[in-house]
């Protein structure tokens, strides 16, 4: 290859944007996750990470995603009034048809969260790329956020907890909520809800940046009706779904 | 003055080998890794904000180098024989800290034992 050839071949790979490339030495290119983040700088507005949930495709009575969940963030999997569930299986029903929907909840990340708006000490907060979070070090366990939260995505931890997974430290006396599996999604990989129902054939969650046209759930969100649960509260939940 | 007591005593009790007398000294074991992200006299000092300002980097701006992680002092530090940093009076954090009365709060909600060692333990 030519040099000329070479040096347009970079040019339009930077320029495509498909994947973010940094060149550390003559023919020798850094490529950064899909999501262009090289490792060490900080997240940016530019990407709104978010889930589009089909629920045409969730299976009732499948709950793989919420195991996956409880599997990933070492949660119990109980379902006490005392035990953490950061995601639930709901079945809906309408009445007068007789239609039934299967679809996950957990936290929305609401682009306007109310569970930010009411921490007393900034622990609830919106990390730049759209993902909401409890700074557990600053949590003062006060629970503000669980009452205003209006999907009920938010749980204390009353008790102790030991072996926790490295990447997600949980402790007694914090709030804590669905992270979008952010430790993973810093890494390049998908949250383990999704990954979990693409292993089971459903693939009714999908995963992406809702400000990236060329993302896979902005094409899905522009060509198929979703629906925000609860638009009326115009949060702008970063969580979609689709058929109900 | 306290990181002038624990470096003072940490020389004593590595040329003598075993603690002497009346006050019990850390034990330092050897770690894993080849040598510290930072010289060993640094990081007595001021590992605490080292820490604090990777935290608030990782957690708000979702930077996850592994330079000055939490998750990185533990994958090297754990000890040979409880496998954790804090879990008998002889691990690595433990000893320190018992040793300069300062309570320890990080493992409330971290793992105290590297990915590995909990993957092996944890409930399927």
């Amino acid at each position: 290859m030519k040099a000329t050839d070479k040096a347009r071949r970079q040019f339009l790979a930077l320029a495509g944007g498909a994947v973010a490339t940094l060149t550390i030495a003559p023919g020798v290119l850094l490529l950064a996750p899909a999501h262009g983040r090289v490792p060490g700088e900080p997240v940016t507005g530019k990407v709104r990470w978010g889930l589009l949930i089909d629920t045409t495709k969730c299976a009732t009575g499948c709950d793989d995603c919420v195991t996956a969940c409880n599997r990933e963030n070492g949660l119990s999997g109980k379902t006490r009034p005392t035990d953490a569930q950061w995601i639930r299986k709901i079945e809906l029903k309408d009445l007068r048809t007789g239609r039934q929907a299967s679809l996950p909840m957990m936290c929305q990340h609401c682009a306007a969260p109310p569970c930010v708006d009411v921490c007393p000490t900034g622990a609830s907060f919106k990390r730049a790329d759209g993902i909401v979070l409890v700074d557990k070090h600053i949590c003062i366990g006060c629970r503000y956020c669980m009452m205003a939260c209006p999907y009920k995505a938010r749980s204390l931890v009353h008790e102790a907890v030991t072996d926790q997974n490295p990447d997600v430290p949980r402790g007694k006396g914090t709030v804590e909520s669905c992270t979008l599996c952010v430790h993973r999604v810093d890494r390049g990989d998908l949250p383990a809800c999704v990954e979990a129902c693409a292993a089971a054939g459903h693939h009714a969650i999908v995963f992406g940046d809702l400000n990236d046209p060329n993302s896979d759930i902005a094409k899905r969100i522009a060509r198929h009706q979703t629906k925000q649960v609860r638009a009326d509260f115009a949060l702008d939940p970063g969580v979609r779904y689709h058929g109900i | 003055m306290l990181g002038l007591a624990l470096g003072a005593g940490w020389a004593v009790s590595q040329e003598r080998g075993a603690p002497a007398g009346r006050v019990p000294m850390p034990v330092i074991a050897q770690a894993q890794g080849e040598k510290c992200v930072e010289p060993a006299d640094f990081m007595r000092r001021n590992h605490m904000q080292v820490l604090m300002f990777h935290r608030d980097r990782t957690m708000h701006e979702g930077v996850r180098t592994t330079q000055h992680s939490l998750k990185g002092c533990v994958e090297c530090h754990a000890g040979p024989k409880t496998g954790t940093v804090a879990g008998s009076k002889d691990d690595f954090c433990q000893s320190c800290h018992a040793y300069a009365a300062v309570s320890i709060d990080c493992f409330e909600c971290h793992a105290p034992r590297p990915k590995q060692a909990v993957a092996r333990t944890r409930r399927p």
